[in-house]
């Protein structure tokens, strides 16, 4: 346990050894099923996560669960608080929770998540939540980590327009409307159907079913709700393998893992050489003065380094 | 070498629903660039330790305004030495009378801060005292 979180914190750190203990243990992943749950802030995500953490225990499944909460653009520190929702699970050996600070990522995640799942689908998790921060509508890096993904929408956020916009509203297999004791909630129950019949989607393949998930406070209510929505994410999961879809995603997530490894192999170098000297604020202070553009910059930037790696690769002449 | 963010853990053990303190603290912890993990309010120390391994923090910062503290705050520290922690130090906070501080010092609580001492002081001892694992 104390290895897995501390492999964790050392990817979020980029301690190099963890890329080495990543690239031992990537062998034994890829057998959970992971599940995303995003939406906006206070929507409900980590009382939802909690209840599904509790579905899956029902059925002795093992689950790991990493929750996102922001980080400070100002003094780089966070408050991570989806705990606070999880602790009756605490001491259950059979689930795990690990907190991540996004760290400036943008997309709703944080650049460890894909690797901190990673480590736990090596402990052998059979299913893995990720919970994203609280979004908006575009931060939808989840789709790439995630084989089923449960939007969390509340009423009251905004007319019918909103459920046709691009973005959140395309990349959900679940909806789910949370607090739906509340006014508005059968409204947009009927805008998203409406929606969800124009969408191509419709036609064969998967619909996203819309599951409604009434008052946290009412347990017995809350409890068949929740188990409503465990049952839709695993029929998602049947259909995705059914379907060959599931092919179709890991195809995905294994692009965005290789476009994710190439930025830390390539561009994170090359910035921290810059930085490290001095070359990074004179290359600024240019721009700044309007004395060079960002474009001729990247590009001798670029140059520069390709031509360094030609060199070191070029076997020395005896 | 890339450098450390210090993460700490602010829980509140017990029966004990108090938690502006707590709350002020883990907001404060922020601005001073730390991670802080958040439990709420009537934790076990079992369920503190729990989530202190798994999150991998560097510290845990108890709050009690109960009166429980010469129980609950040496439970955690036994608990984290069980579980192989004993490299997360502990501090505590809240309602303690001057007279029990020696016996949880003794028990393994690193520092115990009362009603007066500034937030400053607090972020100034972790930084002096916590080194990131």
């Amino acid at each position: 346990m104390r290895t897995a979180s501390r492999l964790i914190r050392d990817i979020e750190d980029k301690i190099p050894e963890a890329k080495a203990k990543i690239k031992k243990l990537y062998a034994y992943t890829g057998q959970s099923f992971i599940i995303g749950i995003t939406g906006a802030p206070g929507a409900g995500k980590s009382t939802l996560t909690d209840a599904l953490i509790a579905q899956f225990r029902r059925k002795n499944k093992t689950v790991g669960v990493l929750a996102v909460d922001p980080t400070s653009p100002f003094s780089g520190g966070a408050i991570l608080g989806d705990r606070i929702r999880m602790q009756k699970h605490a001491e259950d050996a059979g689930v795990f929770v690990r907190s991540l600070a996004t760290r400036g990522a943008l997309g709703g995640l944080s650049q460890a998540a894909g690797d901190a799942i990673h480590v736990m689908e090596a402990m052998g998790k059979d299913v893995i939540i990720v919970e994203t921060v609280g979004i908006g509508q575009q931060e939808i890096d989840i789709i790439n980590h995630a084989h089923s993904v449960a939007v969390v929408l509340v009423p009251g956020m905004g007319d019918e327009i909103q459920t046709m916009k691009a973005g959140l509203m395309e990349i959900a297999d679940i909806f789910v409307i949370n607090k739906a004791n509340r006014a508005g909630a059968k409204q947009l129950q009927m805008e998203l159907e409406t929606m969800l019949n124009l969408s191509d989607k419709a036609a064969g393949g998967w619909k996203p079913p819309i599951v409604l998930v009434g008052d946290a406070f009412d347990p017995r209510m809350f409890a068949a709700d929740t188990a409503a929505l465990a049952q839709q994410i695993e029929n998602h999961h049947v259909y995705l393998e059914q379907s060959g879809k599931l092919t179709e995603r890991m195809h995905r997530k294994a692009l965005a893992e290789i476009h994710e490894a190439l930025r830390s192999c390539l561009l994170e170098p090359i910035v921290q050489t810059l930085t490290a000297s001095g070359d990074m604020k004179r290359f600024a202070e240019k721009i700044k003065n309007r004395k060079a553009d960002p474009y001729t910059v990247a590009e001798e930037i670029s140059q520069r380094f390709f031509k360094q790696r030609e060199e070191n690769d070029r076997p020395s002449e005896t | 070498m890339p450098e450390r963010k210090i993460r700490v853990m602010v829980a509140k053990p017990g029966l004990d629903g108090h938690d502006r303190g707590a709350r002020i603290l883990a907001r404060y912890f922020r601005d001073a660039g730390f991670e802080v993990v958040y439990t709420g309010c009537h934790q076990t120390p079992e369920q503190i330790a729990a989530a202190a391994v798994q999150e991998d923090v560097d510290l845990v910062g108890l709050s009690c305004l109960s009166g429980a503290h010469r129980a609950l705050f040496p439970r955690v520290v036994e608990l984290l030495r069980e579980r192989g922690a004993e490299d997360i130090t502990v501090i505590g906070g809240g309602i303690i009378p001057e007279q029990d501080i020696p016996a949880l010092q003794e028990a393994g609580v690193k520092a115990v801060f009362t009603p007066g001492a500034s937030l400053e002081s607090i972020v100034e001892w972790i930084k002096n005292n916590v080194k990131p694992h």
